[in-house]
C-alpha cells in the first residue's frame, strides 16, 4: 500500500470539501480611496455579470396624456391617485400589474365584478404601499436621490417582495436550564451565515437602539457600550454589506469606523437608508399588521418589514441605480400639494403619507 | 546502509519499549504499557506511553472534561438537542457569557451561569494542569522553562476571562466558548475599542508572533541543513561542537553578519513565544480599563498617519438635526 498516495488523495478530496463554498476566482479590485488605506473594493467580475443581468429594467410604456376627466371623477372609491387623468391611471395600473403580479393579473388586488371595491386586502395593502412609494420619493431623498423607487424596486415581478425580514421565533428553552443561543451562534443567513446575532433587523430597523458603540473620546469616559452590542452593530453591518454586495470600506475607513472624517460620502446616504427603513417599517408596515391575512404574517404574528435588501437585492444602488421613477412621476410625491417639509421627527403613526 | 539520520528516514530505530527513569517517593506509578506505533515514529518517537497521571492530572483532567461537556451539552441543546444540526453547525455553536446587565454578579444558569461555571472549571483544571507539569519537570531534574512558558498561555486566558471582565465589572465583557463566536467576539472588540491594531502591546503581540514563526522556521531549516553532519544530535553537538554546529553557524554570520549559538537560538525561541501571549495580555487588559478608543489614542499621540482627503466633505448627518438619529 503506497500510503505517500492515498494521503495525497485524502488531502486533495479534503482540499475540494473545504473550498466547495469559495467564489471561484479571480476577483476585481477596485480602489476607492487614498492609497495605503485598505479602501478597495473586491468585485467578482461572474457575480457581476449576473447582477446586471438580473438588475435589468423593464421598459415603460409610453407617457400617457394628461387631458380628459381624472381617475377620481371616472372611477369610485380612487383615494390616492384621483388627480391623474384615466389615461394615466390606467397606465399606472397595467404597469403595477407587471411590477407585483405579472401571472395574478388585476384580480390580485381587484374584485373582478367590482373593481371599486375593497374587498380584497391586497388592494388596501397597495393602496397603502403607493403612499409609501411616494413619501420614500418624497421625503427621504438624502437616500433615494432622484433615482427615486417604484413598486418595481422591491417587487422584481413578486406579489411579495423576496427580500423582507419577520422576527425570528423565539428559540425553545423549554425549561430555561442549558442552551440558551441569546440571539446568536447559529449559522443565519441574514447575517452572511455567520455566528453573529441572527435578528438584528428588530433593534434597529424597528426599535431604535444605539448603533454607534465606540467611543468619542480616548480614554474611558462614559460610553458604556458592551462588546456584545458591538457585536449586534456588527450584524447590522454586515446585513448592510451582502445586501450591497459591497465590502465595509465602501462606507468606513477600517482604521476608524466611526470616524466620519475618514468615511465616504455612501456612510451618509447609508446613514439616511437605516432611518428610512425604520420609517417605513413603523409608519407603513407595522400598522398594516391587521389587514393582511394569518398566511402573510411572520411566525411570531408580525407583519412582512423592509431591511436594506428589500431594495438593493445585492446591488449598490437598486436596480444598479437605473431610474425608473423619472418615467412614472406621478409616484414622485403625494398627490395633494403639501408645502416642502422635512422629516422633523421620528415619524409617529397618526402622519400618513 | 540506511543509517538514522532524521524525520525524513524511513527506517525508525526501534528498541525495547522502558517506562523511563525511576522516581522517588510521593510520586504515583506510571500508567499503561508502552507500545509501538509506526505512524507515531513517522512525526516523533514511536513509543506510546506510559503516562504519568497522579493526583493533580487526575483532577486536571476530570475538571477539564466536566468543563468540556457543559460547553458541549449547551451546544447541543442550543439546537434542540439534534445531533445532525449539533454536527452541521458545530463551529457556529457557543456558550455565552453572562448579559451587561448581570455584571460580576452570578446569572441565572442559562443566562450565563454555565459560562461562569465552565470558566471556573476549566481556570482549575489549567493550575492543575500547570502544576503538574511543574512537578513533572522537577522529578525530572529539569528546568522549569515549559511550565513558565505555559503559565504566560495562562495569563492571556486569565487576562480574557477574568482579569479584564472584573476591572470593567461585567462578565459580559469575556469570551464565548465557541469556534466561530469567539473569532467574532475578537472582531466586535477591536471595533468597540476603536481598532486594537493602534494599541501598541497588541502590535508587540504580533511581532513576537511572527517572530516565533521566522525564528522557528530559521532554526528548523538549519537543523534540518546540517543533520547530514549530525546537527540534530544537540546534546552531541554542544559536549563536542562538530562541524554541523561550526557550519550552521557559519551559515547565519555569512548571510546576516550575526549568528545565535547552539543554547542562545533556544532562548530566542522561548522568549519570543513567551512574549506573544504576555504582551498581548497586557494590550487587552489595558482595553476598556486605561484607553476606550485605541485610534482617538493613536490620533492623539501622533501615531496615526492622516491621509489627504479625497472624498467630498462628510458630515455627521445625526449632527445635521433634519432626521433624528
Amino acid at each position: 500500500m503506497n500510503y505517500s498516495n492515498l494521503l495525497l488523495r485524502v488531502a486533495l478530496i479534503g482540499a475540494a470539501v473545504v473550498l466547495s463554498a469559495c467564489e471561484r476566482p479571480s476577483p476585481t479590485n477596485v480602489q476607492n480611496g487614498y492609497r495605503g488605506t485598505g479602501m478597495v473594493q473586491v468585485y467578482n467580475d461572474r457575480i457581476l455579470d449576473a447582477r446586471t443581468i438580473a438588475n435589468e429594467i423593464p421598459v415603460s410604456p409610453p407617457a400617457a396624456s394628461a387631458d380628459g376627466p381624472t381617475a377620481g371623477q371616472a372611477y369610485q372609491n380612487v383615494q390616492v391617485l384621483g388627480n391623474l387623468s384615466v389615461a394615466q391611471f390606467n397606465r399606472l395600473m397595467v404597469s403595477m400589474t407587471a411590477w407585483v403580479s405579472p401571472e395574478q393579473g388585476c384580480t390580485y388586488c381587484h374584485n373582478a365584478a367590482n373593481f371599486a371595491s375593497d374587498d380584497k386586502y391586497t388592494k388596501v395593502v397597495a393602496r397603502r404601499m403607493v403612499q409609501m412609494t411616494q413619501h420614500v420619493n418624497a421625503d427621504w431623498k438624502p437616500h433615494v436621490a432622484e433615482t427615486g423607487v417604484t413598486c418595481y424596486t422591491c417587487h422584481r415581478g413578486n406579489p411579495v417582495p423576496e427580500q423582507i425580514w419577520f422576527k425570528e421565533e423565539p428559540q425553545d428553552l423549554r425549561a430555561d436550564f442549558i442552551g440558551d443561543r441569546a440571539g446568536q451562534n447559529i449559522a443565519a443567513v441574514s447575517v452572511g451565515s455567520a455566528s453573529l446575532p441572527s435578528d438584528a433587523f428588530t433593534p434597529y430597523l424597528l426599535n431604535n437602539l444605539d448603533i454607534r458603540v465606540n467611543g468619542t473620546k480616548a480614554l474611558p469616559g462614559d460610553n458604556r457600550h458592551s462588546i456584545k452590542q458591538a457585536e449586534w452593530t456588527y450584524s447590522l453591518m454586515t446585513h448592510m454589506s451582502t445586501s450591497l454586495g459591497v465590502n465595509c470600506t465602501y462606507c468606513h475607513n477600517t482604521n476608524s469606523f466611526s470616524s466620519w472624517e475618514n468615511s465616504t460620502p455612501q456612510r451618509a446616504t447609508a446613514w439616511y437608508g437605516i432611518r428610512m427603513a425604520r420609517d417605513l417599517n413603523l409608519d407603513y408596515m407595522e400598522p398594516l399588521t391587521a389587514t393582511f391575512p394569518a398566511a402573510r404574517l411572520g411566525v411570531t404574528g408580525d407583519v412582512a418589514k423592509v431591511n436594506c435588501a428589500t431594495c438593493h437585492q445585492g446591488a449598490y444602488k437598486p436596480l444598479n441605480g437605473q431610474s425608473m421613477l423619472k418615467d412614472h412621476p406621478e409616484l414622485a410625491k403625494p398627490a395633494e400639494p403639501a408645502p416642502a417639509k422635512l422629516v422633523e421627527d421620528q415619524p409617529s403613526a397618526k402622519k400618513k403619507g | 546502509m540506511a543509517q538514522y539520520q532524521n524525520l525524513f528516514t524511513t527506517v525508525q530505530a526501534v528498541g525495547p519499549t522502558h517506562h523511563g527513569v525511576e522516581l522517588g517517593r510521593g510520586n504515583s506509578p506510571r500508567s499503561g504499557e508502552p507500545f509501538i506505533v509506526y505512524w507515531a515514529g513517522v512525526l516523533g518517537n514511536a513509543q506510546i506511553g506510559p503516562i504519568y497521571l497522579g493526583g493533580l492530572g487526575l483532577a486536571s483532567l476530570i475538571l477539564g472534561t466536566l468543563a468540556f461537556n457543559f460547553i458541549g451539552f449547551n451546544m447541543l441543546a442550543s439546537v434542540n438537542w439534534d445531533p445532525i444540526q449539533f454536527v452541521r453547525q458545530l463551529f457556529w455553536l457557543a456558550l455565552e457569557p453572562p448579559a451587561p446587565e448581570y455584571g460580576l454578579s452570578f446569572p441565572p444558569m442559562n443566562q450565563g451561569g454555565w459560562w461562569l461555571l465552565t470558566g471556573a472549571f476549566l481556570t482549575a483544571s489549567m493550575f492543575f494542569w500547570w502544576a503538574r507539569i511543574y512537578r513533572r519537570a522537577r522529578e525530572l531534574g529539569m528546568g522549569t522553562h515549559v511550565p513558565w512558558a505555559f503559565a504566560a498561555a495562562i495569563w492571556l486566558f486569565l487576562v480574557l476571562g477574568l482579569f479584564r471582565p472584573v476591572l470593567m465589572g461585567s462578565w459580559s465583557e469575556a469570551v464565548p466558548f465557541g469556534i466561530f463566536p469567539h473569532l467574532d467576539w475578537t472582531a466586535a472588540f477591536s471595533i468597540r475599542y476603536g481598532n486594537l491594531f493602534y494599541n501598541p502591546f497588541h502590535a508587540l503581540s504580533i511581532a513576537f508572533l511572527y517572530g516565533s514563526v521566522l525564528l522557528f522556521a530559521m532554526h528548523g531549516a538549519t537543523i534540518l541543513a546540517v543533520s547530514r553532519f549530525g546537527g540534530e544530535r544537540e546534546i552531541e553537538q554542544i559536549a563536542d561542537r562538530g562541524t554541523a554546529s561550526e557550519r550552521a553557524a557559519l551559515f547565519w554570520r555569512w548571510t546576516m553578519g550575526f549568528n545565535a549559538t547552539m543554547e542562545s537560538i533556544h532562548r530566542w525561541a522561548w522568549w519570543f513565544a513567551v512574549l506573544c501571549p504576555l504582551v498581548g495580555g497586557i494590550g487587552i487588559l489595558l482595553t476598556g480599563t486605561v484607553v476606550d478608543n485605541w485610534y482617538l489614542w493613536a490620533v492623539k499621540h501622533g501615531v496615526a498617519p492622516s491621509y489627504p482627503a479625497v472624498y467630498p466633505a462628510v458630515v455627521d448627518p445625526a449632527t445635521l438635526g433634519v432626521v433624528k438619529p
